[in-house]
């Protein structure tokens, strides 16, 4: 019994913190909805979240675009299709790597950041201090996040595909010997440019979810500076697994299911 | 006496603990009404409940004649603004400017210009004495300019009522004193109610209309500074002679 008890708990846990989310979101993008956005604030935030995450997004593209270009050479060789690595790389980086993991990324560092902020403010009272000045802390705090998230997250989604497919052109000709225009020819030819849009998309969803979860995570800290470390690691963990059940559920409705 | 605001029958619990039990309360307009009672009995959760911050688990709070605990969270955001809030440690906004703190209400609720919201934030500014302070942020100020500028936020839309919590703890007592005075100074300034949660007896002498005393969940004394002073009840005794016998637990 106390095992079904406990089952039923969690259970219960799970649809309170799904619902949590879903009304924090349905206020926030109605507050989108309405054009009552903060502009300076947003801004503010686009270069915090977004243009600081730039060099991490960078980085970690370029080294996916060389080690995919690095593994699909080496077997493109041994079996003589070296023609066929610039359409494998690409493809990996444009429909799933590219916006997967810039999403990780960007969800370890603003996701990390926006709980840890908001919940530092609940801790010394300042999201009731909006409250009390008759001020919504979604509009405030969560919309501006929002927003810059889905401004910023599909930019830097860009950067990644375009970092990671030309470290991995870099490496298949430092590699393999692939010239740089068999490489793009095979590109073209694999994957076609409404893959790249729909990477994109992806990033848009990928972005929803960081801000939401970091925010929400972030306005419901309890206890202390101990809360605060609670809900940044809990926002960390629940937005990355989140990303994940999101990108299968995209990849199937975008590229798969459909056929 | 009008009666500005009146809590009835309200039961609050944080978990298994009973902080209020059938705890009934009025709060007379243009008073300074002042909330005493040991650490933890729930005085700042009186203030949260005025303001709608806090809902009771039971029974139902009135802030003229309006029934707080029923509305929604889109009416009691607009509902707020007629009622000030100095926190206790201020909570002022750790990023904008002792200027923009006080400023933000103002920018978010009014059509002001730029020009007349300066007017206004450097005139509360000054009547707590913290225009020298205005482009400073909060992390670089004294603990006094600080309870000072959250005091200047909470009247800076001209409130009906403002609630203090806990205005003058930690503070040495010349800025307690200051403190105690400008209390009275705003008070008579917006012609308004105010609640004030404090441990501060001198000062709750010098400034309160009335006070009530919470204790267990429920009002045990309430009266002007002279009627508390007077009062029979050795619960109140004891607290207000802070001594260690008695019918308090320790």
């Amino acid at each position: 019994m106390k095992v079904l008890e406990e089952v039923g708990r969690d259970t219960e846990g799970v649809f309170e913190y799904a619902g949590g989310v879903a009304e924090l979101g349905a206020d926030a993008f109605g507050f989108i909805g309405k054009l009552r956005i903060r502009v300076r604030e947003t801004f503010d935030q686009c270069y915090y979240l977004g243009v600081n995450s730039w060099s991490i997004v960078v980085l970690t593209s370029l080294f996916v675009g060389l080690v995919l270009s690095l593994e699909s050479a080496q077997q493109a060789v041994t079996y003589g299709v070296s023609n066929l690595v610039g359409g494998a790389v690409t493809y990996g980086a444009a429909r799933e790597l590219g916006p997967l993991l810039t999403a990780i990324v960007v969800a370890g560092r603003v996701g990390a950041a926006i709980a840890a902020e908001l919940g530092s403010m609940v801790v010394t009272e300042q999201v009731e201090a909006l409250q009390s000045l008759g001020l919504s802390p979604t509009r405030m705090l969560v919309t501006p996040r929002l927003v810059a998230l889905l401004l910023m997250l599909p930019l830097l989604t860009i950067l990644g595909d375009i970092v990671s497919i030309g470290g991995g052109a870099w490496m298949a000709q430092a590699y393999a010997h692939i010239p740089y225009a068999s490489f793009v020819e095979s590109a073209r030819e694999t994957v076609p440019f409404t893959d790249f849009l729909k990477g994109i998309a992806k990033a848009f969803v990928f972005a929803t979810i960081i801000a939401l979860i970091g925010s929400y995570q972030g306005l419901r800290t309890r206890g202390g500076a101990a809360g605060v470390g609670r809900a940044t690691t809990d926002a960390v963990v629940t937005a990355i697994i989140l990303i994940f059940i999101a990108n299968f559920a995209l990849s199937y409705i975008l590229f798969g299911g459909g056929r | 006496m009008a009666v500005y605001a009146r809590l009835d029958d309200v039961c609050v619990r944080y978990g298994p603990k009973i902080v209020m039990q059938n705890l009934s309360l009025d709060i007379v307009e243009g008073a300074i009404t002042c909330i005493i009672g040991l650490s933890g009995a729930g005085k700042s959760t009186i203030l949260r409940l005025l303001n709608g911050l806090k809902k009771p688990d039971s029974g139902r709070v009135f802030v003229r004649e309006r029934e707080v605990s029923a509305m929604p969270e889109r009416e009691l955001i607009d509902f707020r603004r007629s009622i000030g809030f100095s926190f206790q440690f201020a909570a002022l906004f750790d990023s904008l400017t002792v200027y923009d703190n006080i400023a933000l209400p103002l920018r978010e609720h009014t059509k002001k210009s730029e020009h007349e919201i300066e007017t206004e934030v450097m005139s509360v500014l000054e009547s707590v004495g913290l225009e020298m302070a205005a482009q400073r942020y909060p992390a670089d100020l004294s603990g006094g300019m600080v309870k000072r500028a959250g005091f200047a936020r909470a009247v800076i839309t001209n409130p009906e009522a403002v609630l203090y919590d806990e205005p003058t703890t930690g503070l040495d007592p010349i800025i307690t004193h200051l403190l105690t005075d400008l209390i009275v100074k705003l008070r008579d300034r917006l012609k308004g109610t105010a609640v004030v949660v404090s441990h501060d007896l001198e000062s709750i002498y010098q400034m309160a209309d009335y006070i009530a005393m919470l204790f267990e969940g429920a009002i045990v004394a309430y009266g002007t500074v002279d009627e508390i002073k007077r009062s029979p009840n050795p619960i109140v005794q004891q607290f207000l002679q802070g001594s260690e016998v008695g019918p308090i637990p320790i």
